[in-house]
């Protein structure tokens, strides 16, 4: 089955929730509501046409150029998107959700932007949601054990930000 | 043998005693590499197990945002350092997916050959380093002469023996080599001479033979044996159902009885590598097993990992047959600045350990704006913490090993 299918079927289920297709892409992905991923992320998977079973990946993507030469080239508004990779061990179809957020929560630097917890969906979420944390400080509610996994648990920071500023000192280590 | 007791603190003798925080690693040796276990322990039952992860952390994924694909290959060698090959192949055809690019089919031709010799080491090494981790010592020693030979060959290819970035984006740096000289380990072992020279072909073809031999050895000092037997057999089992929530692959899915493999379930630009070749794909229960394996337990996962073995020593025969009839170059031209289109990409490939997954966002410039990897060992080392639930502390070790982790590949 085609991700247009896949829109179809969950337009059908969750109406306003999804939002966007972009279907001309490599890999087509459908953008829904953030507040709805949890419902959707089950109904993929429970669902006996879809099954999506297998959560290939859970990964974010910042999106904020800091060059202003670069940022000329590929233009977008700076925001934040979180990426589920699914596919199915039966049918053997793949499929990419994405959520689109703002930076920071209420645009206050520092705050971080909220989004549902699936680790109740699918196992692995718990760490993927964990890196993902780590390294992008996305706050996802619900999850049983929000900590960082691979920065140390007082590392200042989170590195795959963009804006993020390299420590020049880290317990009497110092950086360049 | 199973310690299934109702209430494994029955094996205490009923004696109580308190609960105790032990840590195993990051030295220890049977967590191949600088894994950490947090372990809470009462007496010889582990209650549970907290893995911390991180300690070889590169940050490899920021570095990738500032260098262009070509340049990044040789941080992916360093993420599975064990089947270095695997890895470069993975990013390779991601980037291909990425700009459209389809290589040609001498370039395919080498990928698989390299490949699939990179998932005899890697398995090699998995299971000496297992029979290590259970108290056997000999399979270890045989396994990494084994090993040496595949390095050296691949020395001969690329000039490099662990950290090869010999597949690029558009195909493979050096077409296979010519005559050589017999590696060392080789002659050694088939009793020719040391100044011996032959087609590096011939030299696989010579190893294959002899590795063949030495499969059924494998088998009656770890497979068969009764030790090893009772210290895997029934312990550590995964239900299909856990596998599938936590994201397991590789062989650790398919010795949980679900048939999933990348090289024929993936997506087309890498299926098509393995179109026209034969194999087939190992997935449990087997009817070899002996009295009290269990679905998905530890002798399971190692007996899956051996079976892939034979299978890519079939698949290695058949590239080299290919070989002289392949047509086009052994590499297209990919030019290092070379930008990529404001679109983005997944693509997993089956590395000897899982589903090695590459993400990579465009931003019409020679730099990704994110490239991401998604490690198979790190979903298959999540499911340690369910798995060591209540089982004995001597089987922990027993456990991971089995899961067969890189530690490089989990931190990046």
């Amino acid at each position: 089955m085609n991700t247009e299918e896949i829109h179809g079927i969950l337009a059908e289920q969750f109406g306003d929730a999804i939002l966007e297709l972009k279907s001309e892409a490599i890999d087509p992905w459908i953008v829904v509501a953030g507040d709805k991923i949890v419902e959707i992320l089950t109904f993929l998977r429970d669902d006996e046409r879809l099954q999506f079973d297998h959560l290939n990946d859970l990964t974010a993507v910042d999106y904020l150029e800091m060059d202003e030469k670069k940022a000329k080239k590929f233009p977008y508004e700076p925001h934040l998107e979180i990426v589920y990779h699914l596919s199915s061990f039966g049918q053997k179809h793949r499929t990419v959700i994405k959520i689109s957020t703002t930076r920071w929560k209420d645009d206050e630097p520092g705050s971080h932007p909220e989004i549902p917890s699936v680790a109740g969906v699918f196992g692995i979420a718990d760490w993927h949601e964990r890196e993902a944390y780590d390294m992008f400080g996305i706050n996802f509610v619900g999850h049983p054990n929000l900590k960082r996994i691979l920065c140390p648990e007082d590392w200042e920071g989170h590195p795959l930000r963009k804006d993020y500023e390299f420590p020049l000192e880290y317990h009497g280590i110092r950086g360049q | 043998m199973s310690m299934q007791v109702e209430d494994p603190r029955v094996i205490e003798f009923d004696v109580r005693t308190d609960e105790m925080l032990v840590n195993m690693g990051p030295q220890h040796p049977s967590t191949h590499g600088v894994l950490r276990l947090l372990l809470k322990t009462d007496g010889e039952v582990v209650s549970e197990v907290t893995p911390h992860i991180g300690y070889l952390h590169r940050c490899a994924e920021k570095i990738g945002e500032n260098l262009s694909p070509p340049q990044w290959i040789p941080y992916t060698d360093r993420m599975d350092y064990l089947a270095a090959m695997n890895m470069n192949l993975g990013f390779s055809l991601t980037i291909e997916k990425l700009i459209g690019m389809n290589v040609p089919e001498k370039a395919m031709n080498c990928r698989l050959i390299i490949a699939e010799l990179g998932r005899i080491a890697s398995h090699l090494v998995g299971m000496g380093a297992y029979g290590l981790d259970l108290g056997s010592f000999s399979p270890f020693l045989y396994a990494f002469r084994e090993r040496e030979i595949i390095l050296d060959l691949f020395e001969e290819t690329c000039g490099a023996r662990l950290t090869y970035s010999y597949m690029t984006p558009g195909g493979v740096t050096h077409d296979l080599p010519g005559m050589i000289t017999i590696p060392p380990g080789l002659a050694q072992l088939t009793g020719n001479s040391p100044d011996m020279e032959l087609e590096w072909k011939d030299a696989v073809l010579m190893f294959l033979d002899w590795l063949e031999t030495r499969i059924r050895e494998y088998h009656t000092l770890l497979t068969r044996n009764a030790i090893f037997i009772r210290r895997t057999a029934g312990i550590g089992a995964l239900s299909p159902e856990m596998a599938k929530s936590f994201g397991c692959t590789g062989p650790v899915l398919r010795s949980s009885g679900i048939d999933y493999d990348l090289r024929r379930d993936g997506e087309g630009i890498y299926t098509r590598m393995y179109e026209g070749y034969n194999f087939e794909i190992p997935v449990a229960p087997f009817d070899a097993a002996p009295r009290g394996v269990e679905l998905g337990d530890n002798w399971t996962r190692f007996y899956v990992r051996m079976m892939e073995v034979v299978q890519a020593i079939g698949l290695v025969r058949q590239g080299l047959d290919k070989y002289e009839s392949a047509e086009g170059s052994y590499r297209e031209g990919f030019k290092l600045g070379a930008k990529l289109p404001a679109d983005e990409c997944y693509l997993e490939t089956e590395s000897p350990r899982g589903q090695m997954g590459f993400y990579v966002v465009g931003a019409n410039a020679a730099e990704p704006l994110r490239t991401r990897a998604k490690s198979s060992c790190f979903c298959n080392l999540s499911i340690t913490a369910p798995l060591c639930e209540n089982t004995l502390l001597g089987d922990i070790p027993s456990v991971v090993g089995s899961l067969d982790i890189v530690m490089g590949e989990i931190d990046r």
